[in-house]
């Protein structure tokens, strides 16, 4: 089943064309990953999808993105951003509790009940594996959390929202192996029931955990193929260059 | 209904915004109905540069040069007072002293703007003014020099927030490449650290400026109030606030008095208008 | 040039002087006051009217009045400064509008006093027929300390880190919910200290209220908003300049009612600030 459809996408910001021309299909309930060096496009094209680009002032856009098939610029932007949701770069804890942080979303939706907010907030710590880890502290300001924890709080905050698409701008550039590791491993765990976008510059990564690959250069989509295919026997000349680190 | 409640939200919002323009708006138009009136009897020029201001003569004689010559005198007295102290305060705040004593003297320089003006007054007439009178051997110590002094004073936070700002935002590689070469931390404010904020304590001055001149209750409580035109320091003097606060609680809605004292209320705003605009730009070349 | 480093010691040492020709005679004032007022502070002088023209007696009506008059200026102005600096801080962008909205704010900010005092007479006293009451001078004190609320305001909302709302809108929540939830709770130390300096600043000033609401000698409480009031600083201008032979006992005791009134504003916004800083984990 396709979730985003994405046809001839072209992003400008002032004077800069940020994507060219791109066109490409998400699948649910797989891991797309996307490489590429700094300023390629990659976070721009992620940060399409939930509709986040358009707040500086001098975005353009031309090309239709469709999610389950509707073209998301008339889609009422806060209700996309409910089913796609997004985990930055950085671990962004909110200056709340770690309670609150979760049930931030499900707040916003009018959802005051509190034995109703305890299950949602229980829920989306387990499916991020940080349960355990915090479920004697829910009333600590997130802040007391280490860098993984933090950014395993923000997968259980998307989750808590309950969507159907996690766009993931390079979740581990801040974390250690060890978190690393354990990202990797959540994001695994979350194919079963989500759909996961991943723009990463670790190449690496990307080989241990897409399903499929896409290489951004300039803006613009160079290739895009099964991970393994994308690996072993890219078809174009400048993708093997930089998985090889020849650049980037 | 979400939608709805939001774009209602957004335009509230954006009207309280242009309500601070409407109340600018306000403020000069409101002047203007009211002060442009006395311009039927009397020319703008002779209302600006007449030398006589006896409003309750019959017929009035409403010439504010003496006043403007109050204010400037005044005005003036007060900034050559307080330019050299308060750029110096700002210089030793920022450059100078270790981080505790800094922290005091900020602390002390908020707690001199938030006195009121009629407090500082009510000091002024107790303390500074009988001294100008021993000190000078004066018949009173009601002078233009008591108000520059106490002015200086006023004006004094403004002045040393502002330059002390400017002096901030001096790149601090600057002040490293200097240091680097060998000069001196003086050599460095001297010859670096000053000529790079110039800009900002221009803009720290004309705000001080605007405070002085605005500056009402304070000056017609030790400046004497007497609307001739003053030959020197040492003699009492009238500001144009002084006369607007003095005189409009006599004078009778409508007549000729009332509409010359929303004359020089327009004198006042034109000016701090200037003031503040042109302070504004330095600033913001500051920034950039 | 000779030694630079003792040019150094001297520039420095004259840098020093300057500051305590400053610094010192504030702390002087504030102790003059204190010493000479505190004898006259007692229940009485606080409680009761003044008397025998004001020679005698307490003031008590004066105190009130500053009260009401406090508290209508930030009531028209909170509202209006608040949402100003929300459109500044989060709405706005670089266009006509903010930058018009901006140089009227610089504007409100340096225009004397007294210019307030005669706007406030020819709009709310004249034109809208309030007469000199309480309600056209806490309207001309509410205009005047607008742009302290929206500077003080606008500054709080925008330490509020970029990236804590778009993680707010990322989970779905819109400008306006991200504004109400997440950025004014984490701006209200600031927008707190800004409120309470403006009703320092409005507890303190004169000139807008010499000809909008101030009685020379009005021994009695208001009965409504279109009353006229006694007010602290009026009634020092009065007792200091307009009548003559005020004990100065008295005169130091009200001045030192006054001065404690906007110095205890002061400090709160003081602690505020330094409480909320130490507890910023950003």
């Amino acid at each position: 089943m396709v979730k985003f459809d994405i046809k001839n996408l072209n992003i400008w910001f002032g004077g800069v064309h940020a994507l060219k021309n791109i066109t490409l299909q998400i699948q649910a309930n797989e891991i797309l990953t996307i490489i590429g060096p700094a300023n390629s496009g990659k976070t721009t094209f992620l940060r399409m999808l939930n509709r986040l680009n358009e707040l500086q002032s001098n975005f353009r856009m031309q090309g239709v993105v469709e999610f389950n098939k509707q073209d998301i610029m008339k889609m009422d932007k806060e209700k996309l951003r409910c089913q796609v949701g997004m985990v930055f770069a950085l671990p962004t804890p909110l200056p709340l509790s770690i309670f609150d942080n979760i049930a931030y979303g499900p707040r916003l939706k009018g959802i005051r009940n509190m034995a109703k907010l305890k299950e949602k907030v229980e829920v989306a710590l387990k499916r991020a594996y940080l349960w355990d880890e915090v479920k004697d502290r829910l009333g600590i300001s997130a802040f007391n959390l280490s860098g993984g924890q933090q950014q395993r709080l923000c997968i259980a905050r998307v989750l808590a929202v309950e969507p159907e698409v996690i766009l993931f701008d390079e979740p581990c550039s801040g974390l250690d192996p060890i978190s690393t590791a354990k990202m990797e491993e959540t994001m695994l765990k979350l194919k079963e029931n989500y759909t996961l976008v991943l723009v990463t510059n670790n190449v690496k990564q990307a080989a241990r955990i897409g399903d499929r690959t896409a290489f951004f250069l300039n803006g613009e989509l160079i290739e895009m193929d099964k991970t393994e295919k994308i690996f072993t026997t890219p078809s174009d000349t400048r993708t093997d260059d930089y998985i090889r680190g020849k650049f980037g | 209904m979400r939608r709805i409640k939001e774009f209602i939200i957004e335009k509230l919002i954006l009207i309280s915004g242009l309500t601070c323009v409407l109340f600018v708006l306000l403020i000069f138009l409101f002047l203007l109905k009211e002060g442009m009136s006395v311009f039927k009897t009397v020319s703008v020029l002779k209302f600006l540069l007449g030398k006589n201001w006896y409003p309750i003569s019959e017929p009035p004689q409403l010439g504010i040069l003496p006043l403007i010559l109050g204010s400037l005198m005044v005005t003036l007295g007060a900034i050559i007072i307080s330019l050299p102290l308060g750029v110096a305060c700002a210089l030793y705040i920022a450059e100078v002293a270790p981080l505790k004593i800094k922290e005091v003297l900020k602390a002390g320089i908020e707690l001199l703007a938030a006195i009121p003006s009629v407090v500082l007054g009510f000091i002024g007439m107790v303390t500074l003014v009988p001294w100008v009178k021993h000190v000078f051997r004066l018949p009173t110590g009601l002078t233009a020099l008591s108000g520059s002094i106490m002015l200086a004073f006023m004006a004094m936070p403004t002045i040393v927030s502002v330059a002390e700002d400017a002096l901030y935002a001096v790149p601090k590689a600057y002040k490293e490449a200097a240091l680097a070469l060998g000069a001196t931390r003086w050599q460095t404010i001297y010859r670096v650290i000053l000529p790079a904020a110039s800009s900002g304590i221009l803009a720290a001055v004309m705000l001080g400026i605007g405070r002085v001149i605005g500056e009402t209750m304070a000056v017609m409580m030790i400046t004497g109030n007497s609307a001739t035109i003053p030959k020197s320091i040492l003699e009492p003097v009238r500001t144009l606030t002084a006369t607007i606060a003095a005189e409009m609680g006599e004078a009778v809605v409508g007549s000729e008095h009332y509409f010359a004292l929303f004359a020089i209320g327009i004198v006042l705003f034109v000016i701090s208008f200037i003031i503040n605009v042109s302070a504004d730009l330095f600033l913001h070349k500051t920034k950039s | 040039m000779k030694n630079p480093k003792i040019t150094e010691k001297v520039a420095f040492f004259f840098l020093f002087l300057a500051t305590l020709l400053i610094v010192v005679p504030v702390g002087l004032i504030v102790i003059i006051i204190i010493r000479k007022g505190l004898p006259a502070i007692n229940w009485k002088f606080l409680t009761d009217i003044p008397r025998e023209g004001m020679r005698q007696g307490g003031i008590f009506p004066a105190i009130v009045g500053t009260l009401y008059l406090v508290l209508g200026a930030i009531s028209f102005a909170l509202p209006i400064g608040l949402m100003s600096a929300i459109y500044l801080s989060e709405y706005a962008k670089d266009n006509f509008f903010s930058r018009l909205i901006k140089l009227a704010i610089v504007n409100l900010a340096g225009v004397p006093s007294v210019v307030y005092g005669l706007f406030g007479l020819a709009l709310f006293v004249v034109f809208f027929k309030f007469g000199a009451s309480i309600l056209s001078g806490s309207l001309t004190l509410g205009i005047m300390i607008l742009p302290i609320i929206i500077t003080a305001s606008r500054e709080a909302l925008e330490s509020v880190p970029y990236h804590f709302r778009e993680v707010s809108w990322s989970l779905g929540a819109s400008k306006w919910q991200t504004i109400r939830y997440l950025v004014l709770p984490n701006a209200i130390s600031g927008i707190l200290t800004g409120i309470i300096l403006g009703l320092g600043r409005a507890a303190g000033e004169t000139a807008p209220i010499l000809f909008t609401v101030a009685a020379f000698y009005l021994p009695q409480l208001p009965k409504s908003i279109f009353d006229q009031v006694m007010a602290l600083p009026y009634h020092l201008y009065v007792i200091s300049t307009q009548v003559p032979n005020v004990e100065e006992k008295l005169r130091y005791g009200t001045a030192l009612v006054l001065l404690m009134i906007v110095l205890f504003m002061n400090l709160v916004a003081i602690i505020i600030r330094y409480k909320f800083r130490k507890k910023k984990k950003w």
